[in-house]
């Protein structure tokens, strides 16, 4: 694909790069090195700013109100907001403003009145659950929680694990199973409000990720009306899929902005560290370790802009989608792991963010679906569903 | 399982259990005499001399502060705001060495018993 950026895209990256260096970095310097929070006057004060520049709510649609900039560009826009010590999980401390929940743009009109336009005005919080302890990456199998009709309403039994956000959330887009005998048919997705008797956030999950920890759910004879089922009964399934394609976009980006930070990171460091009374940057182990660096940055940034050009397009990009997530997530981490090489002892430390960013990529090849669920998602597409 | 307490032993709060203290990161809760808790806290990346320096800075700041326990963790963050959601689940409230959190909200989670 044609990389070339246009007047416009330059303008606007230069003044992303600008805010993330004169802006957000210089305020980690006060802030714990795993802080995924800004103290709320200087949230205020650069949510001001980014709304002034007008790129508050990117991801939003521009007919609820985002700015109507092209995936392409936010993805060029997401290399640059993830260079920062939280940039991976908390790119530029969400003063960017967040989309809210993909599906919500799906609601019905009451819905929509209840829950998105609330989340777009920052007055209530959602969470996405959609794994369970038998298993995330086979959800169509694997979901075991229950919604049974009852009149109006729906009951819903069950449990969910590794939930981001749900113990500070006001609801929850939760799927359920709701016909037994349907497989990934048979799934419903429903709006679970976090006050309804039955739904309690049972314990935190504590990881790598310190910040944006995980928790577990337990929904106990949550009765839920019907007017909150999300999209049609039965079909659930093509609601979380869609989203965990078009996910995976962005989830790539981030990774290639932190590697483009820590190889920036180690380039500076080896021309100006020596050892044995010449530069590290003259050393032709260091020279091979900065050169695989780039080898991984540029092929996972081109993978991630084409999957993005692909869904600009209005092309199937699911395949393409996979094989960002996967080259991102697997190449960010090995160009971080060489630049703690580089980096030797400091680079071990909380003094750099290289440690958090380390810890925090290893989840990456995880979330958002293991890579080798990527691998099978490419192996279907390039083989055939069937593999024969 | 539900939201898991600090259910470290008491210390008595002198200068020789604080100079006693590892200097590893965790999170840690203040105490009274009475058996009030007055702060849950951690030290994190920026403290000087991890748990040994932040329960002293902490400990200053209260004048009732009679005892403390800890847990030397390197999930400070995520364990700390599991210790606010708990002791909000028990209390309906948070300890007053805690009041200062704006508008970031505390989690709410079951906690034992819950």
């Amino acid at each position: 694909m044609d990389l070339e950026l246009s007047s416009e895209q330059k303008l606007i990256l230069e003044t992303v790069r600008r805010f993330v260096r004169e802006e957000i970095v210089p305020l980690e310097a006060d802030l714990d090195p795993d802080a995924s929070e800004l103290p709320p006057h200087h949230r205020e004060r650069l949510v001001a700013m980014t709304k002034e520049l007008g790129f508050y709510g990117l991801d939003i649609p521009e007919e609820y109100g985002g700015p109507g900039i092209d995936l392409v560009t936010r993805t060029l826009m997401a290399f640059e907001m993830a260079q920062h010590r939280a940039g991976l999980y908390a790119p530029c401390y969400g003063v960017f403003g967040g989309a809210g929940l993909a599906q919500l743009y799906e609601a019905d009109d009451g819905q929509k009145e209840r829950y998105l336009y609330p989340v777009l005005r920052g007055e209530k919080r959602g969470f996405f659950a959609l794994t369970e302890p038998s298993g995330g990456s086979d959800p169509a199998r694997a979901i075991r929680t229950t919604a049974v009709r009852d009149g109006d309403d729906w009951i819903l039994d069950g449990e969910k694990t590794f939930i981001s956000g749900a113990d500070k959330a006001d609801f929850g887009i939760v799927f359920a199973r709701t016909d037994p005998e349907l497989g990934r048919k048979g799934i419903t997705c429903f709006l679970v409000d976090t006050d309804m008797p039955g739904f309690r956030v049972r314990r935190i999950v504590h990881t790598l990720r310190s910040t944006h920890y995980a928790a577990e759910l337990e929904f106990n004879r949550v009765r839920v009306p019907g007017r909150n089922v999300l999209g049609e009964v039965n079909q659930g399934f093509a609601i979380a899929n869609d989203r965990l394609s078009r996910n995976r976009i962005p989830y790539a980006a981030g990774c290639v902005g932190v590697a483009l930070k820590a190889q920036e990171m180690a380039i500076a460091y080896a021309k100006t560290r020596k050892t044995f009374g010449d530069y590290l940057s003259t050393r032709q182990a260091v020279q091979w370790m900065i050169v695989d660096n780039e080898i991984d940055l540029r092929t996972a940034r081109a993978l991630t802009l084409e999957a993005a050009a692909r869904a600009d397009a209005g092309k199937p990009f699911r395949t393409e989608a996979a094989i960002c997530k996967l080259v991102a997530s697997e190449g960010a981490s090995r160009v971080v792991d060489r630049a703690m090489q580089i980096h030797g002892g400091y680079g071990m430390t909380k003094d750099l963010p290289l440690e958090r960013w380390y810890r925090e990529l290893r989840i990456r090849r995880v979330g958002e679906g293991p890579n080798e669920i990527q691998r099978l998602i490419v192996a279907r597409d390039v083989i055939g569903g069937s593999f024969h | 399982m539900t939201g898991v307490r600090l259910a470290k032993p008491w210390l008595d709060l002198d200068e020789a259990a604080i100079a006693a203290l590892p200097g590893q990161l965790g999170v840690y809760e203040i105490g009274d005499a009475k058996g009030g808790t007055l702060e849950l806290g951690f030290a994190g990346g920026r403290s000087r001399f991890g748990l040994r320096s932040a329960i002293a800075d902490a400990a200053a700041k209260h004048q009732t502060a009679a005892r403390f326990r800890y847990e030397v963790t390197m999930q400070y963050w995520s364990r700390f705001e599991e210790l606010l959601a708990v002791y909000l689940a028990d209390h309906g409230e948070l300890p007053s060495g805690n009041a200062d959190r704006g508008d970031r909200r505390v989690g709410r989670i079951a906690a034992a018993g819950g």
